[in-house]
């Protein structure tokens, strides 16, 4: 079957990529796989300047998931430029740069800056960081700021699509869907992280250094699968699933509820083989069940 | 070796051979070797064929040893996964990934002094067993649980051993005492290797500074990727950087950490 997809603007060989922050700035797992035989690649967030991360402990394992608290550490979107990109097969492979800020001006700044870069694909805004200027209340649990800051990077994103990454610490994640789409964004990708913490009775202490994480991996999956369910019943722009894939199977059934596109994320820390070998997977799958093209398939969840 | 060659050996679906159970959930692994170059301190990560999604990630060991008969790894149950690993039997297979990291450097014509801090001996067995010039080595070993646990009497056949009970806040000023006057003693062209808990690789720095010995840690902090995609591995550095542990160690030289000011 004819495995490509339309994104917001970019076209995919086929609907897999990688998740933020869980395949480092893309380069690091060429032992294990091609990228240019993936359908994308979403690259570590990405702040205007280099940002040392949290302290202490940043990873913790929970069933059938984990916790971290990496705090957005990253070599600034300067040196991702100048040191990852020439390296990446960006002429075959889009590039998606992930960028995080602390309020408007710098979100503008750095869209300017990397949707100028010839091998950026497109930005993906993760509006789950703290906004500095509101006292850090999060962009992302906010409709108004989430519009405002999608705002701010695609008028500067130029013909570069903008895919806005949705929290699910929110009330109502549509809500915050609606309100990138009437602001400009070209997709939207979820879930990112769910908030959570680990104890430990013996030494009485929190095991992440910065007491509170985003948990990941297969035991969010049903919670990711609602909320791209719902989310795409409610916009009209292309939905981008992720949260706990860990198979074709899996991501399969974020298409089957309406993803146009899917992330591998922290799975492929148990496998790093995962986000290769999940595109020549899925393929076979579809000839398994009989699906003859996206379009037939994707959405087509019966409900009645 | 080819790019193309690395990416077929990196990643391996083996075979256990032979397991082996000691006393105070100490475990040995052999596995059907994989052809890989190494070095002491290197490690890989493991994950069983049947942990499906719990436990989720893959736990990082040491190669305690790897020669043509079998990969040999040694760990103690700590937690879920460490507990987890002792169903193995022989037959099963596992998927590991490595050689990771960057190993200890010496060259066989150095005098050379190990510390280790009781796990810490895993990534010594090796060295010690196929070191070319064994008398070249000597050995620091602070334990908690009984000697028996360890491989030590093996070791002691090849190369100088003493070792120290580490229990009780006076056995651990005594460690201290006899690492200083060995420290002392590998400070001109010697080289020290160390690894084992936090607060021992702190105080193995500090000694070191102060008595200008050239020091390698090996910093076992945990891990979720064990190849450098996912930052949950960061060391503070000296002067503010931040290491990755897996990738920019977990070896490193004592000055390029921060570890004597914790
Ligand atoms: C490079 C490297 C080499 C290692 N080599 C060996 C080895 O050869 N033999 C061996 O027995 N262990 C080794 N370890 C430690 C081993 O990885 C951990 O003990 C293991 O991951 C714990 O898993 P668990 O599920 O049993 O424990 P968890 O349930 O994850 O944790 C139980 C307890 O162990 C602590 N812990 C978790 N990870 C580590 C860690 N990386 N180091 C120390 N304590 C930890 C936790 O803080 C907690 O208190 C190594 C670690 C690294 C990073
Ligand atoms: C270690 C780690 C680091 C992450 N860093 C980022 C990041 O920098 N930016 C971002 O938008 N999401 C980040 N995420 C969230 C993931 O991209 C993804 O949304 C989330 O983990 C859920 O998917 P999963 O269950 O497949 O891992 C990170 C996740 C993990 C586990
Ligand atoms: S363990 Fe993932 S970056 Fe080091």
């Amino acid at each position: 079957m004819e495995q490509t997809v339309a994104l917001g603007g970019l076209t995919l060989k086929n609907p897999v990529l990688t998740a933020s922050g869980t395949f480092g700035y893309g380069t690091e797992a060429s032992a294990f796989g091609d990228v240019r035989f993936l359908g994308g690649i979403v690259v570590k967030g990405l702040s205007l300047e280099a940002r040392p991360g949290n302290p202490g402990g940043r990873i913790a394992e929970t069933p059938c998931g984990m916790l971290n608290s990496i705090g957005l550490e990253n070599i600034g979107a300067g040196r991702f430029v100048r040191e990852f990109l020439p390296r990446l097969p960006w002429q075959e492979t889009p590039v998606v740069a992930n960028i995080y800020a602390g309020d408007y001006d710098e979100f503008a700044e750095l869209a300017a800056y990397l949707a100028d870069q010839e091998g950026i694909a497109g930005l993906e805004v993760n509006i789950s960081c703290p906004n500095v200027r509101a006292g850090g209340a999060r962009f992302g649990q906010d409709p108004d700021m989430a519009a405002k800051a999608c705002a701010a990077v695609r008028e500067k994103a130029g013909d570069k699509p903008v895919i806005l990454k949705l929290s699910p610490n929110v009330t109502d994640v549509t809500e915050i869907a609606r309100a990138v789409e009437d602001a400009g964004a070209d997709a939207v990708s979820l879930i990112n992280t769910l908030s959570g913490m680990a104890v430990d009775i013996r030494t009485r202490r929190p095991v992440l250094g910065s007491v509170i994480g985003g948990l990941s991996g297969p035991a969010i999956k049903p919670v990711a699968l609602q909320a791209v369910y719902r989310v795409c019943r409610e916009v009209n722009i292309p939905v981008v699933g992720l949260g706990g894939i860990t198979s074709a199977e899996d991501a399969l059934e974020f298409i089957l509820v309406g993803a146009r596109a899917v992330q591998v994320g922290s799975a492929s820390f148990a496998d790093p083989q995962l986000p290769f070998s999940l595109v020549s997977r899925l393929e076979e799958l579809c000839e398994e069940l009989g699906i003859e093209s996206w379009e037939e398939f994707r959405g087509r969840i019966e409900t009645e | 070796m080819t790019t193309e060659e690395q990416k077929m050996t990196l990643h391996h679906d083996l075979k256990v051979l032979e397991t082996e159970s000691l006393d105070s959930g100490f475990h040995w692994l052999r596995l059907n070797p994989p052809s890989w170059s190494w070095q002491p301190g290197q490690f890989l990560m493991l994950r069983p064929r049947e942990w499906s999604s719990d436990p989720f990630l893959p736990r990082p060991l040491s190669i305690a040893d790897l020669d043509g008969e079998a990969l040999s790894l040694f760990w103690h149950v700590v937690g879920k996964g460490t507990r987890k690993m002792t169903h193995l039997r022989s037959g099963d297979r596992v998927r590991v990934w490595g050689p990771l990291g960057r190993g200890f450097y010496f060259e066989p014509h150095m005098p050379v002094l190990l510390l280790a801090g009781g796990m810490g001996l895993a990534p010594f067995i090796g060295l010690i067993r196929h070191h070319p010039h064994p008398e070249n080595l000597e050995l620091i070993f602070g334990h908690r649980e009984d000697l028996s646990s360890y491989p030590l009497a093996e070791l002691s056949k090849r190369i100088l051993t003493w070792s120290l009970q580490d229990r009780t806040p006076k056995d651990l000023a005594k460690l201290e005492k006899a690492m200083k006057v060995k420290i002392q003693g590998y400070s001109g062209d010697g080289r020290v290797l160390a690894c084992g808990p936090r607060p021992f690789l702190s105080m193995v720095s500090r000694l070191s500074r102060e008595n200008g010995a050239r020091t390698q840690v090996c910093m076992e902090t945990p891990m979720a990727c064990g190849h450098g995609v996912c930052l949950g591995c960061s060391v503070p550095g000296a002067g503010g950087r931040t290491y990755q542990a897996c990738v920019d160690g977990p070896v490193f030289s004592a000055e390029e950490l921060a570890l004597d000011q914790e």
